[in-house]
This record gives structure tokens, C-alpha cells and sequence, in this order.
């Protein structure tokens, strides 16, 4: 019943995914800390600045975000972020996207997770001559992200299928691989349910973990 | 509420205007049997929407021809997308009555459903911008960017056959490719030579793309039809007559000509070119 697999690198293709995933994870995770901070921050600009970033990426189609890096970044601009082949380039562009996009929703959920902690431990951290810059990284931060990490769990799961976006520019994870198999073999159906097994053999245990993870270090008030 | 419902009587009367000003150029008003044809509605030469809601192409030219020769008026069509992934399935769910849409007869498909046809037999070849002489031969593309579609079986053919060592850029549709060509960040679209020429007629692109000619694979274009319909061998009669009357060659002309497409002769009824 499987046989349409055979001479199909299903394995190479979710390696891509989760190569996808993990390094856009790392990038909006850094990027939308930065982006949150300064969306709390007291200096008007910057609050500016985030909010107006937040509002426009997280309502920009990511398909539309994804083809721009290649259509509009790589091909009119010659951005190649260092590399030389499509290969290559095409990767780090799909990064480069999925990490600005992903960042909106991390800087969001860090923010609901920074408004959780009591005004008190700011006020008292300022009122012990810490500047704004420790406060929020000594004090608010730390507690902030304990009771973030079931949204920012969500926000994973999210990413990984979000990935998937990048076939439209030709990175060739699992969802390119699932258009040429489509293309084949005339199984439409059993494909799609092979793919979505893979998806869930990725997101399932992510989830599980984070939802652990998420109970051991919440902040008990 | 009054003003409410005049404005859905106007709504719905103006639907309908537009609906019966979609229905083909021979006006025949549609009272009869209905019939669903699936085609394209995204590439322009085979089968296409038009922002206005009438469809063109060589491939709604065939359906529309068989269509007549089955009985059904022009205006009895209801045209339905069968995107390149769904066919198989609009078939066996019985969805449309037959498929024309750039539906090319390989075995693995035809365990699935029946092909009357074919009725076109295209081949894979490059679009290359006007000015480009570098690329004479298949040989030559090794050294090339190309662009093709995301899975697709001429994506497939350049990294398994045509050109290995070739840089590919896969893009989820054909006019990502353009723009690349456009502006130089590849060298060549590759797909069948039908689609190319449909996009290289368009007449914002006239003039700056040729096709290269190269005749790097057989893709026989048949007319998809539910495994053991009786449809197969009405269709095949259509399309016998279609060409003995010349109307093949016109509708040929009509959609690809002006792309310097070198049409083969059409084909045989039941044989496959492989």
C-alpha cells in the first residue's frame, strides 16, 4: 500500500523542515525579545517602532513575505546573504522570512507574558538603582518568560508547519517534496495523510515537551 | 430592509448579466444538459480566467468544440479549476464529466482514470530571454540558472536528465520565473512548450522571451474521463473531426502563434509518442 515511498527521500525533506524550524526559532526568538523590550521600553521611538512593526508583519500574508525575499530581496535587490547557489540561497532567504514573521508573534506573547509580572518588582528594581535595561533583563525578563512558554509553544508548532511556505520560493522541504510525489504518483490522499503523520510526528512530542516544561517552571503567585 | 433587499435584486440581476456575457462569443444561451469540463484557470495560451469571467485558451477551445459535438450548447459549460494535483480526484468523485487541462497520459495516471486523445503532443523546452544567444543546445544549459515550478515534472527532468549539473530555482508558479528571467537572476524557464508560449504571447511580454526549440521530452496532452466511461470514445470522435476539419490548426494559431511556437502535426488518436 506504501510502495509509492520507495526512491522518495522523505527523511532528507523533514530534515530540511526541522533545519528550517530550528534556526528561524533561534532567529525570532532573539529578534522578538528585542522587539518586545522595546515595545515596553520608555523611550517613545522605539515603542513606536515596535508596535508599527508588530501590526504590519503579523498581518502580512507569510506566503507574500516568503516570495518577497526571493522576488523582491534576491532578485531585483542581489541580496544572496553570502551564498552562491539557489541551494543555499534560497534557504536563508526562507529563514530570513519565517524568522521576521515569527518574531511578531514571540514579541506579542512575550509582552502578554511581561504584563503578568507585578508592577511592584519593576518599581522595586528601579527603586534599588537599577537601570531600565537591568531591571527588564534581571528581573521582569526572567519571570516573564516562565509563564510564557506554553504561548511561545504554540507559536513553535505554528513555525514548523509555516515552513512548509517556503516550497514557494523552492526549498526543498517536506511540502515541495509532497508536490513532486502528488506529481507522480496519483495519490493524492495518501500522500497528503503521509505528510500530515510526519507533521504530527514533529509538532506532537515539541508540543508534549513544552507543555512539561511549561508546568515545571511557571512562577507560582 | 426595503432598501436592503433592492440592492440584492440589483446585486443578483447585475451577476447575472455579467454570467450570461461570460458565455462564450457564439452566444448560445445555455437551457440544455449541463456539462462540467475541468481546465486551467491560471496559464494563459491553455487555459485561463480572465478578469472579467470568461475563460480562453487552447485547452477551453477543445473542451468547448467537444462539448458542441456532444450535444451541449456553448452556454451549458460550467468550467471548473482542476488544478494539475486534484485531477484524478475531480474524475473519480465524479465531480466533471472530462478534463482538458495540460493533462499529459503517463502510465501511473492511467491506472487511475481513462485519456481519450491525445489531442496535442507538446514537449519540454526553455524560454530564454530574446537577446540570449548562449544557449543553442540542451548541452549548453548545464551552465545555466534555470526556473521551473515547484515539483513539477519538468523540474524533475532537469535534475534527473536534461541538466544535472544546472542551478534550478524552484518557484510555486510560472511567473515567478518570469520576473527572474526578466530581470537576469535566471536564464531559462523550462516547461512544456505549449505553457511557454501561452506565456510568451502575452502581450506584456511580447518580444522579450523566444523559445529555445529543444524537444527534451514527449508530453501527450489527452482528455481525462472517469475510468471506463463511454465518454472516451464520443470524445475521440470529436476530436478526429476537430482536426479533419481544420479547426485544430486555427485554434493552434489562435493561442500559441504568436510566440513563434513550431506546432507538431496533431496526433493520432490512441498513440502515445514516448
Amino acid at each position: 500500500m506504501f510502495d509509492f515511498l520507495e526512491g522518495y527521500d522523505l527523511l532528507g525533506a523533514f530534515w530540511t523542515t526541522v533545519r528550517l524550524t530550528v534556526l528561524s526559532a533561534v532567529g525570532a526568538l532573539i529578534w522578538g525579545t528585542v522587539l518586545a523590550a522595546m515595545r515596553v521600553s520608555p523611550v517613545p521611538l522605539m515603542r513606536g517602532f515596535g508596535t508599527t512593526y508588530v501590526n504590519v508583519v503579523r498581518n502580512i500574508p507569510l506566503t507574500v513575505i516568503i516570495v518577497f525575499t526571493s522576488l523582491g530581496l534576491f532578485q531585483t535587490l542581489g541580496v544572496t546573504l553570502g551564498a552562491r547557489d539557489f541551494t543555499t540561497i534560497n534557504f536563508r532567504l526562507a529563514v530570513l522570512g519565517l524568522t521576521v514573521y515569527t518574531a511578531a508573534f514571540v514579541c506579542e506573547a512575550l509582552r502578554s507574558g511581561i504584563n503578568t509580572v507585578p508592577v511592584g518588582q519593576m518599581e522595586a528594581a528601579r527603586a534599588i538603582g537599577l537601570t531600565f535595561p537591568q531591571a527588564l533583563g534581571y528581573i521582569v525578563l526572567p519571570q516573564a518568560f516562565r509563564s510564557v512558554v506554553a504561548p511561545l509553544a504554540n507559536v513553535l508548532i505554528a513555525l514548523t508547519k509555516n515552513t512548509t511556505v517556503a516550497a514557494a520560493i523552492g526549498v526543498a522541504e517536506a511540502a515541495a517534496l509532497m508536490r513532486v510525489m502528488i506529481e507522480n504518483e496519483a495519490q493524492l490522499i495518501l500522500i497528503s495523510a503521509v505528510f500530515a503523520f510526519g507533521f504530527i510526528c514533529l509538532t506532537l512530542p515539541a508540543g508534549l515537551f513544552l507543555g512539561w516544561v511549561s508546568k515545571k517552571v511557571s512562577v507560582k503567585r | 430592509m426595503k432598501a436592503y433587499r433592492t440592492t440584492i435584486a440589483a446585486v443578483a440581476a447585475l451577476g447575472l448579466a455579467l454570467a450570461a456575457a461570460g458565455c462564450g462569443d457564439d452566444g448560445d444561451s445555455g437551457d440544455g444538459k449541463k456539462i462540467t469540463i475541468g481546465i486551467k484557470f491560471d496559464q494563459p495560451g491553455i487555459g485561463l480566467k480572465t478578469p472579467s469571467g470568461s475563460y480562453t485558451g487552447f485547452d477551453v477551445d477543445v473542451a468547448t468544440y467537444i462539448a458542441n459535438e456532444l450535444g451541449h450548447k456553448s452556454g451549458d459549460i460550467v468550467w471548473k479549476e482542476a488544478k494539475s494535483a486534484d485531477r484524478e480526484t475531480l474524475l473519480q468523485r465524479g465531480d466533471v464529466d472530462f478534463i482538458a487541462a495540460s493533462y499529459s497520459i503517463t502510465p501511473t495516471r492511467s491506472e487511475k482514470v481513462d485519456f481519450a486523445g491525445p489531442y496535442l503532443l507538446a514537449h519540454q523546452d526553455v524560454l530564454i530571454r530574446a537577446d540570449d544567444n548562449s544557449i543553442t543546445k540542451p548541452e549548453d544549459l548545464n551552465s545555466k540558472k534555470l526556473c521551473s515550478v515547484t515539483g513539477s515534472t519538468s523540474a524533475q527532468n532537469v535534475k534527473t536528465r536534461i541538466a544535472p549539473d544546472a542551478q534550478l530555482q524552484e518557484y510555486g508558479g510560472y511567473s515567478e520565473c518570469l520576473t527572474g528571467l526578466e530581470n537576469n537572476a535566471v536564464d531559462a524557464l523550462t516547461t512544456d512548450d505549449s505553457i511557454l508560449a501561452g506565456y510568451a504571447a502575452q502581450s506584456q511580454f511580447e518580444g522579450k522571451f523566444k523559445l529555445a526549440g529543444f524537444k527534451m521530452s514527449n508530453e501527450n496532452y489527452g482528455i481525462g474521463v472517469p475510468k471506463g466511461s463511454e465518454l472516451k470514445a464520443k470524445i475521440n470522435a470529436a476530436l478526429q473531426k476537430m482536426v479533419a476539419d481544420g479547426t485544430w490548426n486555427q485554434y493552434v494559431q489562435k493561442n500559441f502563434g504568436p510566440a513563434n511556437y513550431k506546432n507538431e502535426p496533431a496526433p493520432q488518436i490512441g498513440v502515445i509518442v514516448s
